[in-house]
């Protein structure tokens, strides 16, 4: 738990950067992974026949699911698996980690099959005090998927990460 | 039984869906969302031991809500918009309800929109996940 905290210059230029983009990959076996993982019984997410019955190309990407980023070692994140190379970071060394909250906006239908290539933005940080964890550094990031075969932009997700 | 654009009312209430994620549950929804944060499977992992217990993901729970969602609609529309906020920690082997509630119903420029109250409430009754979603019938 931090007693001060404050953002450097250093810290706030980093707001409005972007990561280089990086592939997601949404497949059969990920989404069926992804619906046990949430508990779904909702056969439409395991079974092709199911999905087409249902309207679907092919398995639906559960809502909130948006693909499995390409895991390469060294190159992403070993605990959150997503891309780690030339993400724009906030050296807090603060070492409390919670997830803030999270919106998630469609565009268009993400099935298996689907490849995305994903760029995250840096896209805000502020300090904040609470009695639970002191004080608190909330980062907001801005992450845009685009279908690599559409060329369309399918989702955006915004999410609040808070270091304490 | 499958849900219309012509049933759905405001104020209607959502079929509430009931969890209870065991230590394997997490560990399920580890290897489906790649998160492998230990704070979810180890109860050794520094920041376990300073909560006394590995917490539930707040992604599993958002997810949840998305099943919610998801089951409600019976795929007879689609899901525009999903968000939530995680204020309050839930442990494994406790009960968590989703439920939600249609706030307006509505027409525009020829879409179907249903705007939803979302939540996740925890066995003493607090909203440990409130959420939204937008749903566009078909």
């Amino acid at each position: 738990m931090a007693e001060q905290f404050e953002l450097s210059d250093e810290m706030r230029a980093q707001i409005g950067k972007q990561s280089p983009p990086w592939l997601y990959e949404v497949t059969t076996t990920s989404v069926r992974a992804f619906a046990r993982g949430v508990g779904y019984t909702d056969l439409v997410y395991f079974d092709e026949d199911a999905a087409k019955a249902a309207g679907y190309r092919s398995l639906p990407a559960p809502p909130t699911y948006l693909g499995t980023p390409r895991f390469i070692p060294g190159r992403c994140s070993d605990t959150f698996s997503s891309p780690s190379e030339g993400l724009p970071q906030i050296n807090h060394g603060l070492q409390g980690l919670l997830d803030g909250g999270t919106e998630t906006e469609y565009f268009d239908s993400i099935c298996a099959g689907d490849t995305l290539e994903v760029v995250q933005t840096l896209a805000g940080a502020d300090v904040r005090s609470s009695k639970a964890l002191g004080k608190m550094l909330i980062v907001s990031v801005e992450t845009h998927y685009t279908n690599t075969a559409s060329g369309k932009l399918v989702a955006i997700q915004r999410g609040q990460v808070i270091y304490y | 039984m499958a849900i219309t654009w012509e049933s759905v009312n405001e104020g209607d209430s959502l079929p509430e869906l009931h969890k209870k994620p065991s230590l394997t549950q997490l560990v399920k929804y580890a290897a489906g969302s790649g998160d492998f944060n230990p704070l979810h499977h180890d109860y050794d992992f520094p920041q376990s031991k300073q909560l006394k217990s590995i917490i539930v993901h707040g992604r599993f729970k958002y997810a949840s809500l998305g099943e919610l969602v998801s089951n409600w609609l019976g795929h007879k529309g689609r899901i525009r918009k999903i968000s939530c906020q995680y204020r309050g920690m839930d442990f494994p082997g406790q009960d968590i309800v989703c439920g939600g509630k249609v706030l307006r119903k509505s027409e525009e420029s020829g879409e179907k929109i249903v705007e939803l109250e979302l939540w996740t409430q925890n066995a003493e009754g607090k909203k440990t996940t409130p959420g939204k979603a937008v749903v566009v019938f078909e």
